[in-house]
């Protein structure tokens, strides 16, 4: 609990999270991101006159498919309602959404704090709506339109007001981030706007159960300024209280290069939305045995994938989080396992370190999608096979993972053409090892006046000869053998 | 429920539209002659009957998921007072949303 002692945080949080369909949620524009400006238009985007909207199945198929990872109730039929407002970026002059039947009720995301607890937020509601266009205000004398983005679809998910803290708040949206791109629904970037967090954030003192007035805080484009935008408002909303003031209902913008946020300039009056049923979509139904597939069809929830990971392959908690964060490392550590089938459980750990340390470096410097790691898990296996027997040494591994990395080759190959095989020959070893104590008298004379340190110069002298390709258990035992 | 004058503004104000004192007043009356007929509705007794959202249209009608391609921009563009490019230009909006 971050707010100061005295006062409780209570925020709920709305995550609008744009689905990754090929076409707009009501006709068949491309939902393509970067286009030329209004190229993906069409009179149902535009909202000419006659032009009527026809739902997208996929948008349905993603928002039940939410639903049902967080266990949401599915209505059977939902209905679409026009909220109405005037924006240019809107040319309808009314956004479709959902409002007093939406398509999914109820449900938790589970988030795990950081001392290792489980919290359960409770979720309202999960509906289906389209997304504005975008304006561009600093232009001169007028503001500019691109229509493109408008009627793209989005999910947004709503909780209840469970949320304690600006970190809580985080975890919360990163856990979302987690489930979305588990399911594929969307790509989870907040940098580029396809997840946004709205925030509802008020105060109380600590031990009450009313609610105090609350704002909301929009525009935290990460997660980080999601904890920070919300640590912000906590903190003025407290001393505007301390010190005797009010908290006004109004929405505020995060400033992240300010660190601040500011309210928006206030409009003449309240909205007011005027919502009502879409005279021009029948109600959505989702049948049963339709929604019983979907929930059939549904990939391994991220919570329950981390904990079979801890318990199966005896992992820590740690690493399991670490694997199990984005799908496609979960996907290459399993497929790795499996290749290294009666071994696997053996060397899961060995997997793990592998994964966690050396893929993912490389997949973060160049900024790919591990889906396009050029090294498969039949070759990173290969080769924690060829540690495990003895073939190579784990210094030696570090090389052939390179070159795996560089060439696409396979590690036995690697090993072969660069003449990498571990040396564990103790007799060549042994002419090593007395060629190295021959050539040092000095060191020798100290190692045996009691200076066991120096056994690690010994080692390292032997390594250097061999080109690092002995055995260091051999050389080890060598060593001690001979030097006294 | 009588629409006065204040109603009007307001949702005048809403669609962003102006009108004058006269046109008001004749606004005012236009709408509470469509609510008087709506009055007339609401004597039907309609506790039994579930509420109607829709009329026609085959229920869960969906299209699948396949982009097309767009009209051409300029066809769409072709009704907008006023572009900059590729982009509509409208008045210079203050507040944001």
């Amino acid at each position: 609990m971050t707010a100061p002692s005295g006062f409780e945080a209570v925020i709920g949080l709305e995550v609008h999270a744009q689905l990754r369909t090929a076409s707009k949620a009501f006709c068949g524009c491309s939902t393509r991101f970067g286009d030329e400006p209004n190229t993906n238009v069409c009179p149902v985007c535009l909202g000419l006159p006659g032009a009527l909207p026809v739902l997208n199945r996929g948008v349905v198929e993603s928002a039940v498919r939410m639903g049902l990872a967080v266990g949401s109730s599915i209505a059977p039929t939902s209905i679409f309602a026009r909220k109405n407002y005037f924006y240019p970026d809107l040319p309808k002059g009314y956004q479709i959404s959902q409002y007093d039947e939406p398509i999914c009720r109820g449900g938790t995301v589970e988030i795990d704090l950081d001392g290792g607890a489980r919290r359960q937020v409770r979720l309202t509601r999960i509906h289906m709506e389209e997304d504005a266009g975008k304006s561009i205000h600093d232009a001169g004398d007028g503001t500019l339109v691109d229509v493109n983005r408008s009627g793209v679809p989005l999910i947004e998910i709503v909780s209840e007001p469970d949320v304690r803290s600006p970190r809580e708040a985080a975890l919360y949206v990163q856990k979302i981030r987690q489930i979305v791109t588990y399911l594929g629904i969307c790509d989870g970037n907040m940098e580029e706007g396809s997840l946004r967090c709205d925030a509802n954030v008020s105060v109380r003192p600590a031990g009450t159960a009313a609610l105090g007035t609350k704002t909301e805080v929009k525009n935290m484009n990460s997660f980080r300024n999601v904890e920070r935008a919300i640590e912000f408002e906590l903190n003025r909303q407290i001393a505007l209280l301390r010190s005797g003031g009010t908290v006004l209902q109004e929405t505020l913008l995060w400033d992240a290069e300010s660190n601040t946020a500011h309210p928006m300039r206030s409009k003449e009056e309240a909205d007011d939305y005027r919502y009502f049923p879409e005279p021009d979509l029948v109600p959505v139904t989702a049948a049963e045995a339709w929604v019983a597939q979907l929930r059939s069809e549904l990939p391994e929830h991220p919570t329950l994938r981390r904990d079979r990971f801890e318990k199966t392959y005896g992992l820590p908690r740690y690493d399991a989080d670490v694997l199990t964060a984005e799908r496609g490392t979960a996907d290459y550590f399993e497929s790795v396992v499996r290749e290294l089938g009666a071994l696997g459980a053996d060397s899961a750990k060995a997997a793990s370190n592998w994964v966690m340390t050396d893929v993912l470096r490389v997949v973060g410097e160049r900024r790919i999608d591990i889906a396009e790691f050029s090294v498969p898990p039949s070759s990173l296996a290969g080769m924690i096979r060829l540690i495990g027997n003895g073939t190579i040494s784990g210094k030696i591994a570090k090389e052939v993972f390179s070159a795996m990395l560089e060439t696409g080759e396979r590690p036995e190959r690697i090993i072969d053409e660069r003449g990498l095989l571990q040396l564990s020959d103790e007799t060549a070893i042994g002419k090593v090892v007395d060629d190295v104590i021959a050539r040092n008298p000095g060191p020798l004379a100290t190692y045996r006046s009691g200076n066991a340190q120096l056994l690690g110069f010994f080692v390292g002298e032997v390594m250097k000869q061999t080109k690092g390709k002995a055995n260091p258990q051999v050389v080890n035992a060598l060593l001690k053998q001979r030097l006294t | 429920m009588a629409v006065t004058i204040k109603d009007v503004e307001h949702v005048a104000m809403l669609a962003r539209l102006e009108f004058d004192e006269a046109k008001k007043q004749q606004l005012v009356k236009d709408l509470n002659a469509m609510l008087a007929y709506i009055d007339k509705l609401n004597e039907i007794d309609t506790t039994s009957v579930e509420p109607l959202v829709q009329v026609g249209g085959a229920p869960g009608a969906l299209r699948d998921d396949e982009a097309r391609p767009s009209p051409p921009q300029d066809d769409m563009m072709q009704n907008a007072p006023e572009r900059s490019g590729p982009l509509f230009k409208v008045p210079k909006v203050i507040g944001e949303r």
